[in-house]
């Protein structure tokens, strides 16, 4: 997977849901169209949940890796 | 005389209709939802709420109608997601229809016959619904509703495999899933999906992070195909897992499945069989269930034939 360069990032270790997914939410659309956010989400429940919703609200998941108990994320905008 | 039609136990609730002659229509009491509260005279008057849905311009009306009648004031949301006007006198039984009946909400049923249908949101506007729920418990309250079965039958609709409206304690229950498939090309191998799958169906390979899919374990929840980031995991088919014989009350009877994937336009033929099924082998105030253990599940199963049969079975490879 090639890397994938971020223009912001958000780490969200220790957020609980739903709060992750609207910091995320709010974040993304303070960002401008084809900038990439990249997200740092706990596994478990964040992890199950973020990606579903930015799905859902049409944004595209450019890039995932997993760091021991957590996962980096980017998110087109 | 004794109205057979009040309540569940009518035969011990005991309700003298005699000297109301002009003042309450006997067909209305028929219909049911007219329930003999513990007050003299009281009657608690079940409105017919499908899906547990209702426009607010019509709860608006419903709550003048209620205001007008209930002598306390009160409504009680019912565990079958009507709306109930407590505190009616039975004197006030034709008005009240009649008022109901401008504003276009139907009186439910109690006793011995299909009630109205529960349902959840459905994929309407929840994340997790995999069908048209509400639709659906429509459908069928049009369809079904009042028809005289041997004892109380409900049914229910759940979208996805939570089952929210509680397929295992219904006597006919229908629930969402999904089948999922995955398209190798399309995977990164981003182990997401084993994250989303709480079933532990999905184990990402240690050394690619592609998935491995056990369907044994797999519930049809379709939480793969929605966490997926590049689309990998795609729906195979949609269906209908059906339940039937369960209950609450006294005696809890868990539902047997006796469909996994039954495609949505078999609901209808499946609800008038098993009904067929039921009034043909049921005793007299005896559930489905209770039917079914004494009949044997064999005689529905035969009995419904080709109707349960969804066996296209999931073969790991995409129809079209």
């Amino acid at each position: 997977m090639s890397d994938i360069k971020a223009d912001e990032e958000l780490d969200l270790r220790g957020v609980v849901c739903p709060i992750n997914f609207v910091k995320t939410k709010l974040k993304l659309e303070s960002m401008a169209e084809g900038t990439v956010l990249e997200l740092v989400l706990d596994s478990g429940e964040p992890i199950q949940n973020v990606p579903k919703s930015l799905k859902d609200e049409g944004h595209k998941i450019v890039e995932v890796k997993r760091e021991g108990d957590y996962f980096r994320l980017k998110v087109e905008r | 005389m004794t109205d057979h039609y009040i309540e569940d136990k009518t035969n011990k609730v005991e309700v003298n209709v005699e000297g109301m002659d002009g003042k309450v229509n006997f067909d209305d009491l028929k219909s049911g939802g007219f329930i003999k509260q513990k007050q003299k005279d009281l009657f608690t008057v079940r409105l017919r709420c499908p899906g547990g849905r209702l426009t607010t311009d019509k709860l608006v009306e419903i709550s003048k109608i209620a205001k007008k009648y209930s002598k306390e004031g009160v409504i009680h949301l019912s565990y079958r997601q009507s709306l109930e006007i407590l505190y009616v006198d039975y004197n006030d039984f034709s008005a009240i229809v009649a008022d109901l009946e401008a504003i276009g909400q139907k009186v439910a049923s109690c006793g011995p016959r299909v009630r109205v249908p529960t349902a959840c949101g459905g994929c309407e506007y929840n994340p997790n619904g995999l069908s048209d729920t509400q639709g659906l418990a429509k459908m069928v309250d049009d369809k079904f509703f009042g028809t005289p079965t041997p004892h109380k039958f409900k049914t229910c609709f759940s979208g996805c495999p939570i089952d929210c409206s509680r397929t295992k304690e219904m006597d006919l229950g229908f629930q969402g899933v999904v089948d999922p498939k995955w398209v190798e090309p399309l995977c990164t191998g981003c182990t997401i999906c084993e994250q989303a799958c709480k079933e532990g169906a999905i184990v990402a390979d240690p050394e690619t992070g592609q998935p491995i899919f056990d369907r044994e374990k797999c519930i049809f929840c379709g939480d793969c195909i929605r966490a997926c980031p590049t689309e990998a995991w795609v729906p195979l088919r949609h269906g209908q897992t059906v339940r039937v014989g369960g209950k609450h009350g006294r005696h809890p009877m868990e539902a047997i499945e006796v469909c996994t994937f039954l495609p949505e336009e078999r609901i209808a033929a499946v609800i008038e069989k098993s009904i067929e099924w039921y009034n043909t082998h049921g005793n007299r105030y005896e559930r489905i269930g209770s039917a079914l253990q004494r009949v044997g599940v064999k005689s529905y199963m035969d009995f419904m034939g080709d109707l349960l049969d969804d066996s296209i079975k999931s073969t790991g490879e995409l129809t079209d």
